[in-house]
């Protein structure tokens, strides 16, 4: 490691600030920081959503110059971003998409963790933490969904802080209070407009946590073994920060032609209409990263003396919550599911499931669809709580291979 | 702090009890401050203060229906027939979840106004059912078209996941044709 190295050759200037504020040290630390050998692809959308923050952050601070959080002249300050604004467009379509894009990364990102285990000792404080990141998150996309003031926002707004009341007995007051009156209005509007710039900050604090965690018990890997001897690294850079900016490129190009040729496609039309409080838009629908929760709050019938609205609330929460107890649920030693036959079809019904929630989410709450968002919703639980506890006791794992660079040098052994 | 400290004495000493004491203060100091920022985001004074709305219901006419905003939040009112009275009052002994007779629904001697809070009880859409052409749900009331619940003509919740009724705010009749709502029923002149 660095430690052990010879000090580099460097500007008399580098040293003198490095030895009273030591930043170079630290960037050479970082940059030839030691990962596994044989990180792939799915490796790389941590450091794309680390981008896409970035990005949401520069684009939202510039917005926030142009944007009035009051609801009689929100809806039109976000339109004379649209239309006055020099660029203003550009930087509100790279933003509204740009969260899509921040969930398309952190879904891959998750579901990466559950494939390869990554939420398995000794990686579950960093697990904890990227579910908090997670629902931070959410937290912030609804928010701001909320800020343009349209039909949709309004809405949103409105059923979602309704979950609260979904409380006993304290349930109605709490909504009072988040709203500040006694419906979505403007104070809603302001407070939101706080939060949403407040809790990108919150996000990146506990982003860096979640880094340092992972710093300090190092990068998991396909094949799930732990690294036995420096022959399994290679330096962050030039390495991964190569395969990083690759797939970044990739990343951006996907951004860019929505940005560019389909800025509406994830939105909704009923957006472009101003918020009014005496009109529900005929169908209401989150936005597609939210559908399969949405799906489990709909779906979720009365249970035993709970009703509906509550155990649908407390269903949707949990579905979520489920992943902080998820390292205790699983107990298999075998971190890959590339070596666990039963769990990798578990996993990919699993990815199915979730997909078919979505769907559910997006349909109307009726006939076919409220029971299939139904058995949708019965499996999502059941795999966590039923089906990953059984086969992590009951499956025979494949064997394990001695070293990461084992399978590597067999190979080049056999092919020579 | 187990060990002796330099004046003999062993286990606590004056310093950690005023160490305990200044933590406390400054716990107790934080949460009280905390208070005034979670009640800055209740409801405002002025926002309290606008808080009854006034209506004229000399115009409407039997089955007819209008919608005022109270609070922020509209208000359904309905001027019902004595064919949709009859039909909610022959409802009163069916199964619902939240069980409450039409009588207590409208006002004494006032059975044919129908005054609620047009916001779903699930999660605060509003119902459809106001104008002649919306759905109206299986039980001829209001229908919820975000997660289908259905109201009848009292306004009782009879399918779907909404728990409760319609809301029925506070009103008083100020005169035969004038309601204002948000201000309580004053107790007749006995």
């Amino acid at each position: 490691m660095a430690t052990a190295m010879p000090p580099a050759p460097q500007p008399r200037w580098m040293r003198w600030v490095d030895q009273r504020l030591p930043i170079f040290s630290l960037m050479k630390d970082l940059n030839e920081y030691p990962e596994p050998k044989n990180l792939n692809y799915w490796w790389n959308f941590g450091s794309l959503a680390g981008f896409t923050l970035v990005v949401m952050i520069v684009t939202g601070i510039v917005l926030a110059m142009h944007y009035t959080p009051h609801s009689d002249m929100a809806f039109d300050s976000v339109e004379r971003i649209m239309r006055d604004v020099n660029h203003g467009w550009l930087l509100r379509y790279v933003h509204a998409n740009g969260g899509a894009m921040f969930f398309v990364a952190v879904y891959i990102h998750i579901f990466r963790g559950l494939y390869y285990g990554s939420y398995k000792s000794p990686r579950e404080i960093i697990w904890w933490l990227g579910v908090i990141i997670f629902l931070l998150m959410m937290a912030t996309a609804f928010m701001g969904y909320v800020l343009p003031w349209g039909q949709m926002s309004y809405w949103a707004a409105k059923v979602i802080t309704n979950l609260f009341s979904a409380i006993p007995l304290i349930g109605p007051d709490i909504t009072t209070w988040l709203w500040g009156g006694f419906a979505v209005d403007n104070p809603t509007l302001n407070r939101f407009f706080s939060l949403h710039y407040l809790l990108p900050f919150v996000i990146v604090g506990v982003v860096f946590v979640h880094i340092w965690a992972l710093r300090t018990v190092g990068s998991g890997n396909p094949l799930g073994i732990d690294v036995k001897s420096p022959k399994d690294q290679i330096p962050f850079h030039p390495y991964f920060t190569v395969k990083d900016l690759f797939g970044l490129g990739v990343f951006m190009l996907v951004w860019a032609a929505f940005v560019f040729f389909a800025p509406n496609f994830m939105g909704h039309p009923d957006n472009y209409i101003p918020a009014d409080a005496l009109v529900t838009p005929a169908h209401i629908v989150p936005e597609w990263y939210f559908l399969p929760f949405y799906a489990i709050l709909r779906a979720t019938p009365d249970i035993l003396f709970i009703n509906a609205k509550l155990a649908g609330v407390i269903a949707m929460f949990g579905s979520i919550l489920l992943l902080f107890v998820l390292p205790y649920l699983d107990r298999s030693k075998v971190r890959s599911a590339n070596y666990r036959p039963a769990y990798r079809v578990a996993f990919w019904i699993f990815a199915a499931d979730c997909v078919l929630l979505g769907f559910c989410g997006a349909a109307a709450p009726e006939g076919t669809w409220l029971v299939v968002g139904r058995i949708a919703t019965a499996y999502y639980f059941a795999h966590f709580l039923i089906i990953v506890p059984i086969i992590s006791r009951l499956e025979t794992p494949k064997p394990l291979p001695f070293s990461i660079s084992e399978p590597v040098v067999k190979g080049a052994a056999a092919r020579a | 702090m187990a060990e002796a400290d330099a004046h003999g004495h062993d286990g606590e000493t004056r310093r950690d009890f005023i160490l305990l004491l200044g933590n406390a203060m400054a716990v107790v100091g934080a949460a009280a401050f905390a208070w005034p920022l979670i009640n800055s985001l209740s409801p405002a004074a002025d926002t309290l203060a606008a808080s009854t709305t006034e209506v004229d219901l000399s115009p409407m006419k039997p089955g007819q229906a209008i919608t005022v905003k109270w609070r922020g939040s509209p208000v359904f009112i309905r001027n019902r027939t004595p064919g949709e009275i009859a039909r909610a009052v022959k409802d009163d002994g069916a199964s619902m979840p939240d069980p409450q007779k039409d009588e207590a629904r409208h006002q004494d001697g006032k059975a044919q106004w129908l005054v609620m809070v047009g916001v779903c009880t699930h999660l605060g859409c509003i119902p459809l059912g106001q104008s002649a052409g919306d759905n109206k749900g299986e039980f001829g009331g209001w229908f919820c078209p975000c997660h289908g619940s259905h109201y009848d003509i009292s306004g009782r919740i009879r399918k779907g996941p909404a728990p409760k009724n319609l809301e029925v705010p506070d009103y008083r009749f100020a005169t035969d044709t004038r309601i204002i709502v948000g201000e309580k029923p004053r107790k007749p002149a006995a």
